[in-house]
């Protein structure tokens, strides 16, 4: 039967001939993660059913949602989790990255199934493997068994053709997208990206594409590898499945970017989508770039550029979190940290940052944030009477140096 | 039981917010179900009232605070449209029964609703009607039938299917 690479891959992992949507299957699963939020809930769970990890290379556990750990309550949960890291002897522990950009960079192949206690592990399907994120005792439940249960997920397909006008990027296309199928849109379903417009795409970009197929309810966001992953993923050895031509959609979009304008996500919700030009000279506090959504060197490039020997405007604060260390690192030998750090950015390391609400970068009451995260739900970045606007990190860096929202593309 | 009537799109930052969620504390997690949407939940719940709602209850984040909250606060039961899949699951994992209905949008802040939880049917005893419940898939119930993931893995586990 005709199948999609989400339904190809799930009977892989389950040693099925085929896995029919609707169907129940349970995967062998390459990757579970969890980090400092989830990980110790995870952690009692896994104890309750055994002693011993599945696989001590397979179980990866980041601190990056407030790391280093801002108050004593942190700091307990991360003594507690760094405690099953070493009984466990587990390799892949790390603090220097957000834990899907690690994932991306160390472990996730094309053809794998990987779960991470974090709902924005589709991020990582954009490298042709199936990537959900699932809660505490699902994980714990994966590190003791090495396996999981998944209900086979219808697949929606999302066609995206052309090119995007100057100064319009993944990051609008992908709010446009939910902005349109709504918060829920998408439940239980695989989101797959297709068309010449994501072929033509970087990795980072389809990274941004994917990220946010959870914020349209979806089980998980892919997009087939090819040569542009496998250069990515540089010997790193995957199986390639391809959705057949006549595999069975629940629905197809048709999704010409040309189209597209810089968009905004405007509180309190992230289907809340409108085009730039509604919130624009609207006054801001505090201007954010990094996250799993869009803190890639290709996105500090775009607001280096914006910003390189010039000044942020004095209402504003301006917060850098590259994704990971890989990134910062690059970022700093091409000179654009300094360029950032000198147009007035306070950089800080590499993890979620501010996004979460649970680390430096909070919001007073009434403040308004600029963000290239991808939640603007009320009182996830301090008081619940911020607002948190949700755009490309062009448009970030733009409101930045204007002090108030502004369309990038007079300034790109 | 008294039911607590929410809307669509209840989110996991509505339920916890993320500055309160960096513990496993359950008592405390029950503490602050809801504290900043709507402070008067965690004052005024008493143990087995019932939380309905719209769609897509619980999308978000993958934090299992969130279901953990509203057992811990005395949720007896969740009633929603749909719910958000990462939701789901945590909630059947930790033995917070769910039910998904049609018509949840009948059923009002206060009312009275009595859930027998053998036979599943769900009786709104102001309204004086019976709600149409969408039964669990064949998998899904013999994890709940084992009291959560823990249990089912414990016991056999995928072994047993």
């Amino acid at each position: 039967m005709a199948s999609t690479i989400t339904e190809k891959i799930l009977a892989y992992a389950s040693h099925q001939k085929e896995a029919i949507p609707g169907d129940f299957v349970v995967a062998d699963v390459s990757y579970a993660m969890a980090h400092d939020s989830t990980a110790p809930l995870a952690i009692e769970s896994f104890s309750k059913i055994t002693d011993k990890v599945f696989d001590k290379d397979r179980v990866i556990i980041v601190f990056d949602h407030f790391f280093p750990a801002p108050t004593v309550a942190g700091a307990t949960l991360h003594q507690k989790s760094r405690k099953f890291v070493m009984e466990q002897n587990i390799s892949g522990f790390f603090t220097n990255g957000v834990c899907h950009q690690l994932l991306v960079e160390n472990y996730v192949s094309p053809g794998d199934v990987v779960v991470g206690a974090d709902s924005h592990t589709c991020t990582e399907g954009a490298l042709g493997a199936f990537t959900t994120g699932l809660g505490s005792t699902d994980i714990g439940g994966v590190m003791a068994t090495g396996k999981c249960w998944f209900r086979v997920p219808e697949s929606l397909k999302f066609n995206l053709t052309g090119k995007t006008k100057n100064g319009v990027y993944a990051k609008d296309v992908i709010l446009s997208i939910v902005g349109d199928v709504r918060a829920d849109g998408a439940l239980y379903k695989a989101c797959e990206f297709t068309g010449d417009y994501v072929k033509n795409a970087t990795v980072a970009s389809r990274l941004t594409l994917c990220n946010m197929a959870i914020e349209m309810g979806g089980k998980n966001g892919i997009i087939e590898a090819d040569q542009k992953t496998l250069d990515f993923l540089d010997g790193r050895p995957g199986k390639i499945f391809k959705s057949d031509k006549d595999a069975i959609y629940a629905d197809e979009f048709e999704i010409e970017v040309e189209d597209i304008e810089p968009q905004v996500a405007l509180p309190p919700v992230v289907d809340n989508v409108e085009p730039v030009s509604v919130v624009e000279g609207k006054t801001i506090d505090q201007a954010f770039l990094g996250t799993c959504t869009n803190g890639r060197l290709e996105d500090i490039e775009v607001a280096t550029k914006i910003l390189k020997n010039k000044k942020i405007a004095r209402n504003v604060r301006l917060l850098v979190t590259p994704a990971s260390e890989a990134i910062y690192f690059a970022a700093l030998e091409k000179g654009y940290i300094q360029d950032l750090v000198a147009a007035g950015a306070a950089v800080c390391n590499p993890t979620c940052g501010p996004c979460v609400g649970r680390h430096g970068g909070v919001l007073a009451e009434g403040e308004v944030c600029i963000s290239s995260q991808n939640r603007n739900f009320s009182g996830r970045m301090g008081d619940p009477k911020a607002e948190i606007i949700l755009a490309s990190p062009a448009t970030v860096a733009a409101s930045a140096l204007a002090g108030k929202i502004v369309d990038p593309r007079d300034y790109v | 039981m008294k039911v607590w009537k929410f809307g669509d799109d209840i989110n996991t930052d509505v339920i916890t917010p993320g500055r309160y969620t960096v513990t496993t504390d359950k008592k405390r997690l029950g503490e602050i179900a809801f504290i900043e949407y709507r402070p008067d939940f965690s004052k005024n719940v008493k143990e087995g009232d019932i939380i309905v709602a719209g769609n897509n209850f619980g999308c978000g984040s993958s934090r299992e605070h969130s279901p953990v909250a509203i057992k811990a606060a005395g949720i007896s039961a969740v009633i929603a449209r749909s719910f958000a899949r990462i939701f789901f699951r945590n909630s059947i994992n930790i033995g917070l029964p769910l039910f998904i209905s049609e018509d949840a949008e009948k059923i009002d802040d206060g009312d009275e609703v009595e859930i027998d939880f053998d036979t599943g049917e769900i009786q709104d005893k102001t309204k004086n009607i019976i709600l149409k419940v969408k039964p669990l898939p064949a998998f899904m119930q013999k994890i709940v039938e084992k009291g959560g993931l823990v249990e089912f893995l414990r016991s056999g586990g995928y072994d047993n299917l």
